[in-house]
């Protein structure tokens, strides 16, 4: 029995040799840029070398025969280099204009759109859901398809005021993270506990300190060491399920969909904002989930109807107000928009600001 | 080999479309890969139902504790038997792509061949955290399957309570706002822990993230532990002639209307001459106007980073934005980089001290007080940490005199 093989602990590659030249070569010594087109950036070095970049989108699980596919599109017209985006986006940079058109020909006809640029709506990023997560209330990559699929010409053109960055969320730790637009499982009952198999498989001090509200307690249920839930208090969201798989907090009919807008994380004009409620209730509903695509596609339309340029969806419900807000997109307005978590005072209005 | 693919009608209908088909993908690898066959069949079922069906577990690589993500199916039959046994173990490996996610065709062909003799045939570019996510892997496949992308120069990613795999922009390669080498602070940063990365034993886990300017293009204030963001502290350069120009071509109201007006501290004014007056004193580098007069406007010279602490979304006390700690840090030299890879130490070792298990550095701050924080690891208070002073008179100010006495001395030493 020969030793086992240690791992070499290499940590981050260089990502030097896995560079465009022209990239290299210019690296940090870019001048501006500009977009001759949507889906194409084109940066210009300080010495005068220019490239373009080609963005397309794409499933992001993908099968390797998708994946040699980019590779021999890259190999033929894009000098055998490529990087992805945060949102699963792949890049293809030229050095030679004339090759631009081609590249996207090409992408077009082997069906990966070219966009996601500017003020596009961006590749939704997401989580794993029902393909590998263990703890998912929905799908990701299908609910995405589905959306993307709807919006499909918005991430070709740049026609919104300002880019449109969405994420969604299998579960309310909300992976997918910010987003201008967010889609996430909100679930609306208390964890279904199998006392049972509590005792075996959950570290009940574990559990009990993962509340947020402290709804959570040990108990002897059936003779046997247990947990038992405060339902008034729970706030169902889910912090229980991964340390504790007998709590189970997926239901197929309770656990709905909420939208969330404002979220941005960038710093220009406005600091960075996290994303607010504006609908819940929303039927999850494999395989194209019509209803979540609907109030998405409503905010959308009166965003792209209403903002100003270069106004983000959070900086142009902030300009028009909330009542403004709801009025235009027809969403009711509930006592669940009013938060009541600690802080959730400085989100009150306490002027007499008002819109008439 | 060679197993018939389950009647799948509810996932067929996300074959059709524009969008690309992440479906059609699986039933192409399920064609000669019967882990996917089944793995369609569990996924089928999930749309059916709308439950989900896995289950972690234990799954490692030797001479690590984490970086491997397991899954076992839950779907049984009558006989406690896996429903769909070809992919009742189905683990993904978490691989850290280069800084950047730049690849070569080469490079990304020999994943694929790995993944096509030891997995599933699925490879997401990539997950939430920044890895490649190589999904779909029998117990017995991780082994080898991680050994040969190592052998390549490949390293997992981080899970659990610990250090994670980081996340940098494109920044210095290609993006002309770029304020910092972002690779090498991100190199740098996970690289010098990779101890606590590959051994998880910190109170839970803790990121590092780098953008290049206050775009932000990897969400680092929202979701970082520490958050690195470019930035410069000299005057923003301005090529006059072609600020004329963008004015020549927009006109006057366009860039009234969506340059001046929108500099959220009123640092610019359009010249009678259709010439930019900057306020750098008071520009906050927010980088709007920059990113609309890509040609005319440009950061300056003296550039580096300021350092955010704390971000994360909302387990369990809600969701935290990251908090300045460092307004601004030359990164330049050698020395730079060690003063930064230094203070990270810092934040890590006092993180892995002073918080509660299963508690991220942002609510480890909310519940000891900035202060706590700061001089744990050794870092003077600054104006630019809050938005506003205190408006609540229940404190103490025993060591008023003491504090502004530090205060004055720091200012007379510049």
């Amino acid at each position: 029995m020969s030793a086992p093989r240690m791992p070499d602990e290499c940590g981050v590659p260089d990502p030097f040799p896995y560079m465009h030249p022209t990239m290299k070569e210019n690296f940090g010594d870019w001048k501006y840029h500009d977009r001759p087109r949507p889906g194409v950036l084109h940066h210009v070095a300080n010495g005068g070398d220019q490239i373009w970049t080609v963005r397309a989108g794409t499933q992001r699980q993908m099968d390797l025969y998708t994946i040699r596919k980019l590779c021999d599109i890259a190999d033929e017209f894009a000098d055998g280099f490529v990087r992805f985006t945060i949102r699963s986006n792949i890049e293809y940079m030229v050095t030679d204009e004339s090759r631009v058109q081609p590249l996207i020909d090409k992408l077009g006809e082997e069906g990966f759109p070219v966009g996601g640029t500017g003020n596009s709506v961006s590749m939704i990023s997401h989580t794993q859901g029902w393909l590998h997560c263990d703890i998912p209330g929905t799908d990701a990559s299908g609910a995405v398809k589905a959306l993307m699929d709807e919006l499909y010409d918005e991430f070709t053109k740049e026609e919104m005021p300002n880019r449109v960055r969405m994420t969604t969320s299998c579960c309310q730790i909300n992976c997918g993270g910010q987003g201008d637009i967010a889609i996430n499982i909100q679930h609306t009952k208390p964890p279904k506990i199998n006392h049972d198999l509590v005792a075996n498989v959950c570290e009940r001090p574990t559990v009990v300190a993962r509340c947020p509200v402290a709804a959570i307690r040990p108990a002897l249920v059936n003779g046997k060491p247990s947990l038992e839930i405060d339902e008034k208090k729970c706030v169902c969201c889910g912090a229980c399920f991964p340390p504790c798989p007998p709590m189970q907090i997926n239901d197929p009919e309770h656990s709905k969909f909420a939208i969330w807008i404002g979220g941005k994380n960038s710093n220009a004009r406005t600091k960075p904002t996290f994303h607010k409620l504006v609908a819940a209730g929303i039927p999850n509903n494999p395989p194209r989930w019509p209803e979540v695509a609907e109030v998405v596609k409503n905010i959308l339309s009166v965003y792209k109807e209403d903002a100003k340029d270069y106004e983000r969806i959070g900086e142009w419900v902030d300009r028009i107000g909330w009542s403004r807000f709801f009025e235009k997109t027809g969403l009711p307005f509930t006592k669940y928009h009013i938060d009541n978590w600690r802080g959730a005072r400085t989100s009150l209005n306490a002027s007499a600001h008002i819109r008439f | 080999m060679g197993k018939n693919l389950h009647d799948t009608p509810m996932l067929d209908q996300l074959e059709s479309g524009p969008w690309p088909s992440f479906v059609t993908g699986l039933k192409r690898l399920a064609n000669d890969n019967d882990m996917m066959v089944d793995l369609l069949g569990q996924l089928e079922t999930s749309y059916e139902t709308r439950k989900g069906y896995w289950k972690g577990g234990t799954v490692g690589v030797i001479g690590y504790g984490g970086g491997i993500i397991p899954r076992f199916t839950e779907l049984l039959d009558d006989n406690k038997e896996p429903l769909f046994p070809e992919a009742a173990e189905f683990h993904t490996l978490r691989i850290m792509p280069p800084a950047g996610m730049h690849y070569d065709t080469n490079t990304l062909r020999k994943m694929c061949d790995v993944w096509e003799k030891y997995g599933s045939g699925l490879i997401a570019f990539h997950g939430q955290s920044g890895d490649i996510m190589f999904q779909g892997c029998t117990t017995d496949n991780v082994q080898p399957a991680f050994d040969e992308l190592n052998e390549m120069g490949f390293d997992l990613g981080g899970a659990g309570p610990a250090v994670r795999t980081g996340m940098s922009c494109v920044g210095a390669a290609r993006c002309e706002h770029s304020c910092v080498n972002e690779q090498k602070v991100h190199r740098m940063l996970v690289n010098a822990f990779l101890d606590d990365m590959h051994r998880p034993a910190l109170p839970y886990k803790f990121k590092f993230k780098v953008s290049g300017c206050g775009n932000d293009c990897m969400n680092s204030i929202q979701r970082a532990d520490l958050a690195t963001i470019g930035t410069w502290r000299d005057d923003m350069k301005v090529d006059q002639d072609e600020v004329k120009a963008y004015v020549a071509d927009k006109g006057r109201k366009y860039v009234i209307d969506n340059v001046i007006t929108r500099c959220p501290t009123q640092a610019l004014s359009l010249n009678d001459d259709d010439t930019l007056a900057v306020d750098n004193s008071n520009c906050v580098r927010c980088m709007h106007c920059i990113n609309v007069m890509t040609k005319a406007l440009s950061p300056g010279d003296d550039k580096g980073v300021t350092l955010l602490v704390g971000g994360k979304r909302t387990l369990k006390i809600g969701d935290l934005m990251g908090t300045v700690v460092v307004p601004f840090m030359k990164l330049e030299d050698d020395d730079d980089f060690e003063a930064l890879e230094e203070l990270a130490g810092e934040m890590i070792d006092f993180f892995a001290e002073n918080a509660l298990e299963h508690e991220r550095t942002g609510e480890m701050i909310e519940r000891i007080g900035l202060i706590n924080f700061l001089e744990g690891i050794g870092l003077e208070v600054d104006p630019n940490m809050v938005n506003q002073t205190r408006t609540s008179n229940y404190f103490r100010a025993d060591d008023w005199d003491e504090e502004a006495g530090k205060w004055n001395e720091r200012k007379a030493a510049g």
